[in-house]
């Protein structure tokens, strides 16, 4: 970690805007890293941990879920000394929570809604809902785009590559 | 020498010229797309590949890899808008000389570059891959851990900002592989009894979702506005005084990049930046470096180009991923039902060497398609970044679907976008994470056999030779990486990312 001085402009950067503090990215970095090193440690601890000799399914979970669990606590310190300079210096706008959530929900209607809407219905809802997260794309437009992705998919994957994947599904009676 | 014939055999067939074709076709068009680096390109374009034979299938594959290295090279140059690290040095001087309105000599010095560099490396691939493969015959399992150690840590050495971050996205990356059923007792774990977990995080979805899904996360930030210094590019062939000019650090570039590019971790990005900082330092005129020099076109290109081959040996030999594209490659292999390691050239010599002979026609092909072509690739330039991410979406969603028809797969995407989008947004690189993840499993496998193999006893690790020697490596990596002064040097080697 570096312990730099703070590089002008990384106020953004800081809890509450100001200049003393832990550095938020770096801090949530360290947080995350515990959390998973946490997660799966514990849940490795309910597997059978077997001894150096014989290893048990639990052994290398725990070991490393350790050792991210000590990193992420590093980095959690290490936040408080200074920012990550890389960080600091990225030119980065707000998180962009309502496209993020289009984006995911477009991603998460196709795992849901495939097999049983079929290839065709599925993927017109999931292109327009990820056509609505673009800057300025009205619904109009995002129904545009949709439609001629949608054209464009199934021509791809199902006429050239012959992906056997049914257009209608079975809720649709296909 | 029988074995470039055999390659050449294989990779003569028509049909195979054609996969290639295709390939190369294919991963330009998708890699000169804004914001889609090389990996994100052969990620999506993967499921494309399955439906051929292994052979096709690679080649292919490796035709795709080629293709969106260039393509990205030529957005670097005409959009300065590098898709990937290693492309970020080519846009430095290229999008200048794009500028005053010599795009087409940059993009024609990064072609034939490229196609040299190549050439070179591939029969030096040919040439040490198979010694190196039959000495890697000899490696028991604690070597095997300790080189795949060697190789992750080597990584963090390489990797821009944090060592400690990289270190932790590593082992996030590790424990990450061991979902799934357990090899060694088929115990599954962490799969929360859903059985379609049980082949574990399908590692398609997760490159997919790392580098694609969380890469358009971050575009939508900013409203991106992307501007096209020119709408057509004139004038393609180089003066006899550009030759001269390139002639030397074409040479030098291929050097460093083949060198470089055998390391594990990311050589092809260092050996773009230093090949472009030593033709800075020996320049004559180093002022005219980032205003235009083709020079500082000419020797990253090569050295990038030249690391992508190299970068193959250690996949060939080892089975060892030198970077998130090989790590892709690594998973291509084993759903063909191929192991990749030194065996392959002994039980798979049609493929090996096919494979080879085929990196050089795929070379071939690029330079002969992307210049008469580069007013295609400008047009595809132009496709606005409404309709392109969702059309990514898309694709992304269907490829990882179509592997297993398994809807787990398609929400790990999910899941591994936002999870890369938060960790890179917080400073945190994504590649090593890819790295640990596709050889959690192999170190794994290999610990605990050593361990049963010594019975219990750690100490093999460091009592033969082999294994000793390895770790010794990678224990001076470390050391080297935390080093204040060596920490700073890598800084000013990095810091050109941010320009």
């Amino acid at each position: 970690m570096s312990t730099s001085p703070a590089a002008p402009g990384d106020h953004a950067g800081r809890l509450g805007g100001e200049r003393s503090g832990p550095s938020l990215p770096d801090l949530m970095a360290g947080a995350t890293f515990v959390a998973f090193g946490l997660a799966f440690a514990i849940g490795g601890s309910q597997y059978d941990v077997g001894t150096a000799l014989r290893m048990g399914s639990g052994y290398v979970p725990i070991a490393l879920g350790g050792l991210l669990t000590f990193l992420g606590l590093v980095i959690v310190v290490a936040s408080f000394r200074g920012v990550d300079p890389t960080v600091a210096n990225a030119d980065r706008g707000p998180i962009p929570w309502q496209r993020m959530g289009l984006l995911v929900g477009a991603i998460m209607f196709f795992g849901f809604t495939v097999g049983g809407l079929g290839l065709g219905p599925s993927l017109l809802v999931t292109t327009f809902l990820a056509a609505l997260a673009g800057h300025g794309t009205r619904p109009g437009r995002a129904a545009v785009i949709a439609i001629g992705l949608t054209a464009l998919c199934l021509g791809v994957f199902v006429f050239a590559l012959q992906l056997r994947l049914p257009i209608l599904g079975d809720w649709l009676g296909g | 020498m029988d074995g470039i014939l055999l390659g050449l055999e294989v990779a003569l067939q028509p049909s195979n010229i054609l996969i290639c074709l295709l390939g190369v076709t294919l991963g330009t068009a998708v890699g000169v797309l804004p914001g889609i680096g090389p990996t994100a390109t052969v990620a999506l374009l993967l499921p494309i590949t399955f439906s051929f034979d292994p052979v096709a299938s690679l080649i292919m594959l490796a035709g795709i890899y080629y293709g969106a290295q260039y393509g990205g090279s030529t957005t670097a140059i005409l959009l300065n808008l590098p898709g990937e690290s290693s492309a970020v040095v080519t846009a430095l001087d290229g999008h200048q000389m794009a500028k005053q309105g010599r795009a087409g000599p940059a993009l024609a010095t990064a072609a034939l570059g490229s196609f040299f560099a190549g050439t070179v490396a591939t029969v030096l691939v040919a040439l040490f891959a198979p010694p190196l493969a039959s000495a890697a015959l000899k490696f028991g399992p604690a070597d095997y851990f300790s080189i795949v150690v060697l190789g992750l840590l080597a990584s963090i050495a390489l990797a821009s900002g944090s060592a400690v971050k990289a270190l932790a996205m590593i082992v996030l990356g590790l424990l990450l592989g061991t979902i799934g059923q357990d090899g060694f007792t088929g115990v599954p774990r962490f799969t929360f009894g859903v059985r379609e977990m049980y082949g574990g995080l399908d590692f398609v979805s997760l490159a997919v979702g790392l580098f694609g899904l969380a890469e358009i996360i971050r575009n939508l930030e900013h409203r991106i506005n992307p501007s096209l210094v020119t709408k057509k590019v004139e004038g393609l062939w180089l003066t006899k005084e550009d030759f001269r000019r390139i002639r030397m650090p074409v040479l030098r570039g291929t050097t460093m990049g083949s060198l470089l590019g055998v390391l594990p971790g990311g050589g092809h990005v260092l050996a773009s930046f230093t090949s472009y900082s030593l033709e800075k330092r020996i320049s004559k005129n180093p002022e005219q470096f980032g205003r235009g020099a083709i020079e500082g076109v000419a020797a990253p290109e090569s050295a990038n180009n030249a690391a992508a081959q190299t970068s193959f040996i250690p996949l060939l030999t080892l089975g060892l991923p030198a970077h998130p594209v090989m790590a892709l490659l690594v998973g291509a292999f084993i759903i063909q039902g191929i192991q990749p390691g030194p065996d392959v050239i002994e039980t798979e010599p049609e493929l090996f060497w096919g494979l080879i002979a085929s990196f050089w026609i795929g070379n071939l092909l690029l330079v002969m398609l992307n210049l008469p072509l580069i007013g295609l690739w400008v047009r595809m330039l132009s496709v606005p970044y409404s309709v392109l991410f969702p059309a990514i979406i898309a694709f992304a969603s269907i490829g990882c679907y179509s592997l297993g028809l398994n809807s787990w797969d398609v929400f790990a995407v999910a899941a591994a976008g936002l999870l890369g989008y938060f960790l890179i947004r917080w400073g945190c690189e994504a590649a090593p994470l890819l790295l640990g993840f596709v050889l959690g499993p192999l170190l794994e496998e290999n610990l605990r056999r050593a361990m049963i193999i010594s019975r219990g006893d750690p100490s093999v690790f460091v009592t033969r030779p082999i294994s000793a020697t390895l770790l010794a490596l990678a224990l001076i990596i470390v050391v080297a990486a935390l080093l204040p002064s060596v920490r700073q040097k890598r800084e000013v080697v990095f810091s050109g990312e941010d320009d």
